[in-house]
């Protein structure tokens, strides 16, 4: 049976200042559904519930509730109920007037017959026995009985959690909005509230719009999955479709462990990636650079001799259900969960059936890649060294004659080994026909004239790829190398500088 | 024999506030409370207690101070709540200068304050000598508002606008929430504010004396009188009467701030 649209965002968008925390996201949620919006903290998904509540207005777009546009109402005229991270709860009224709160502003209407006889709308409040009635039935919901009189500064944090959900339930509204509302118990407690909620969810029989960071969390509660980043719509989908079917590389590594390795499409449902050809189910163009996705635990080990990939195990971990190898493959991780004990040898081999092989599509605006900084503050990526401003991973910074890095405030930075994502422009690569004076060697296999330009691939011995546009015209299967100024590389640090001060 | 030896401890870093203590604080009390009930040939007596209780201009004294104080107080409120509750506010106040120009009279000699207060009201047709409780209740409003302001002002800066938000969410409407969210949350901050006036408006003498041109004696011109006029075991008496009416206001406010420790309140 198909529900009817109960919310819909159209377009939304807002700005912050000069920050856009939500980038133009169109949703619709089906009515009586447990939709959870799911990111890394700053990817947009509270300010969408705080639009959809009405605490934050978006700057641009409208939101539909039932078909209405309700996109300038404010929050005490929407039939939704919020359930705060913190709870919010009012620490001068205790768990009855807290529960109550909603309940005793509310007007209701009424059909009455009048003395003439004629039926007429009326609104009145409601009773204290009404009131009375619907409290008691939240806090038995919530499994607080005999709370009613106990003062907030008393509860538990989880006794407040249930509080602060009985207080949004109570109002019977058509959407209960969750803000991470689990965030702040214990493990244990929070396991225990999500199967709650859940079942909570069944018996309203209400949408529930729930925000989280925990992955898990949503697998477990959600009909729908919203994977969000950088307040961008990532994916839309079932908690199994979401896992199984990740729509790029950021989900599949968002959502549980995953192993993503730079792959070329070969064609005839052929895929390369860690140096081996391996057979697929999905169709892509031929010699498109793609993301292979592989679930750890979707990876069988096997005897060498009849593995598809040959490698090393260097670890192996205990996690209760399963043991996680990770084995080396020339310069890949791959993990691999496996429920055998296997004794770590120095050759096994893994397979993977076609159908576990995710192939993701590669949007390319511009070149990039994971690398790190070594000890002579060069960058290393693509099998290659290359001279980089480092001073850009901090403002007003300078490198001082031993090599660190030093900021305005005179903090020194040690950024040996430390991790970067490196970008560079297709324009700013250069391409010598020579293999040895550039600094990365590899084969250019594709070059498309773009009425201007070339769009000349070339592809290292390990798979990575420089997109490079040119006005010069190349012949597949060269074999040249690359060069990039110093100027044109840009890197962004993977987690914070203030990690790697220097003590 | 053993050496005598000196070993510091950090108890002895109390000892410069207990001599303060006991020389500024706890000998003028017992001091007051000794004047207050002995006769002028030092026995003991209840014939203080008994002429403070028996004479009208003192009890009128008293009742005048109390309706003051308790007018002056509200006042301050009124005016004060709403400019706190605006100076709090994020999106009209961003660099506190505001707040800094309701606190600067604060700054300005007191009793400067106090002549030119005189003096605009008597040049604007408001003098003491014909408005002298107008007259009063101007400047004292004028000199407890920064009072007011200040402790109010710091309570709202910390309110959680999440509550706000929840009230908001619960369907109050700005008016409601205002005053079923927005009050409450402040109310210690009202009392705090409501303390910082209330009694020292009772015992002020400068501006009641200055502005009404010497027409409303309150407690503490009275207090002054009896002591410039010799009578120390009367004025003695007055001022643990006025002890007294802050003990049982602070008893009176205890309960409605035992939630409010935290917040490191004056009282």
């Amino acid at each position: 049976m198909k529900e009817p649209i109960i919310i819909e965002l159209r377009n939304v968008s807002k700005v912050f200042g000069d920050m856009t925390a939500v980038d133009d996201i169109n949703l619709a949620i089906k009515k009586g559904e447990f939709v959870t919006l799911l990111g890394p903290s700053g990817c947009g998904k509270s300010t969408t519930l705080r639009m959809i509540a009405g605490f934050d207005m978006p700057t641009q777009g409208q939101i539909f509730l039932n078909g209405e546009d309700i996109t300038n109402l404010p929050p005490y005229q929407r039939p939704v109920n919020t359930v705060f991270q913190r709870y919010a709860l009012f620490p001068y009224l205790d768990v009855y007037d807290n529960i109550a709160f909603g309940l005793k502003l509310k007007k209701i209407k009424e059909k009455v017959i009048d003395r003439h006889g004629q039926e007429v709308e009326v609104t009145r409040k409601l009773t204290q026995e009404e009131i009375d009635d619907k409290v008691t039935k939240a806090l038995k919901m919530v499994d607080l009985e005999e709370f009613e009189w106990r003062d907030i500064a008393t509860l538990s944090g989880g006794q407040q959690q249930r509080v602060a959900i009985a207080r949004a339930i109570v109002n019977e509204p058509e959407i209960l909005l969750l803000d991470e509302p689990l965030g702040a118990l214990d493990l244990k407690m929070r396991q225990e509230m999500q199967l709650e909620l859940k079942d909570m969810h069944k018996k309203l029989g209400i949408t529930f719009i729930y925000v989280t960071h925990d992955q898990e969390e949503a697998l477990t509660m959600s009909d729908t999955i919203v994977v969000m980043k950088d307040g961008m719509i990532q994916q839309i989908g079932s908690p199994v479709d979401v896992y199984n079917e990740p729509k790029n590389a950021f989900v599949a590594d968002f959502i549980g462990e995953s192993n993503i390795y730079n792959a070329t499409y070969l064609g005839d449902k052929k895929v390369r990636f860690l140096g081996q050809v391996f057979t697929c189910v999905d169709d892509f163009e031929k010699n498109e650079k793609v993301d292979v996705v592989i679930r750890p635990e979707d990876i069988r080990l096997c005897p060498a001799s009849e593995g598809m990939v040959v490698g090393k195990i260097i670890s192996k971990i205990f996690k209760g259900v399963h043991y996680e190898y990770t084995m080396m493959v020339g310069k890949n991780e791959v993990i691999i969960q496996d429920t055998r004990d296997i004794p770590e040898m120095d050759k096994i081999g893994i397979t993977i059936a076609p159908d576990m092989i995710h192939i993701m599509k590669k949007v390319i605006t511009e070149n990039i890649y994971l690398g790190h900084i070594d000890k002579n503050n060069n960058v290393c990526f693509a099998n290659g060294v290359f001279e980089a401003d480092i001073t850009q991973l901090q403002q007003d910074s300078r490198v001082d004659e031993d090599g660190y890095l030093v900021d305005a405030k005179g903090l020194k930075y040690d950024l040996t080994d430390v991790d970067v994502q490196v970008s560079i422009d297709f324009n700013a690569i250069g391409i010598i026909d020579n293999e040895e004076d550039g600094e990365v060697a590899g084969e250019i296999v594709s070059i498309i004239y773009k009425g201007d330009h070339y769009k000349v691939i070339v592809r290292t011995s390990d798979e990575e790829d420089f997109v490079v546009d040119t006005e010069y015209s190349w012949n597949e299967h060269d074999r040249v190398s690359v060069y990039i100024a110093k100027k044109d590389i840009r890197l962004k640090l993977k987690g914070d500088i203030k990690d790697h001060v220097k003590a | 024999m053993s050496k005598l030896s000196f070993r510091f401890s950090r108890k002895y870093l109390a000892i410069p506030y207990a001599v303060f203590l006991l020389c500024f604080i706890i000998v003028p009390l017992l001091l007051i409370i000794y004047y207050a009930f002995t006769n002028g040939g030092g026995e003991f007596s209840l014939n203080n207690l008994n002429k403070f209780f028996t004479d009208p201009t003192k009890l009128n004294v008293l009742f005048v101070s109390l309706l003051i104080g308790f007018m002056n107080t509200a006042i301050c409120l009124i005016i004060g709540y709403p400019l706190a509750y605006f100076l709090a506010s994020k999106r009209y106040n961003i660099n506190k200068i505001m707040v800094l120009l309701f606190i600067m009279p604060m700054w300005i000699n007191f009793v400067l304050r106090t002549g030119a207060t005189r003096d605009l009201l008597v040049w604007i047709g408001l003098g003491g000598g014909h408005y002298p409780i107008l007259a009063t209740m101007i400047g004292m409003a004028y000199n407890y508002l920064p009072f007011v302001i200040l402790p109010l002002y710091t309570t709202m800066l910390k309110m959680d606008q999440s509550l706000i938000e929840a009230a908001s969410d619960l369907g109050a409407t700005p008016k409601q929430v205002f005053f079923k969210t927005v009050v409450p949350l402040s109310s210690p901050g009202i009392v705090s504010a409501a303390t910082m006036v209330f009694m020292p408006t009772m015992s002020s003498y400068v501006i009641s004396d200055v502005l009404s041109e010497g027409q409303i004696i309150l407690f503490g011109n009275s207090i002054y009188l009896n002591f410039s006029q010799g009578q120390w075991n009367d004025g003695s008496f007055m001022a643990f009467v006025l002890l007294v009416i802050i003990l049982v206001s602070m008893l009176f406010t205890k309960n409605v701030k035992k939630d409010e420790d935290a917040r490191g309140s004056i009282w």
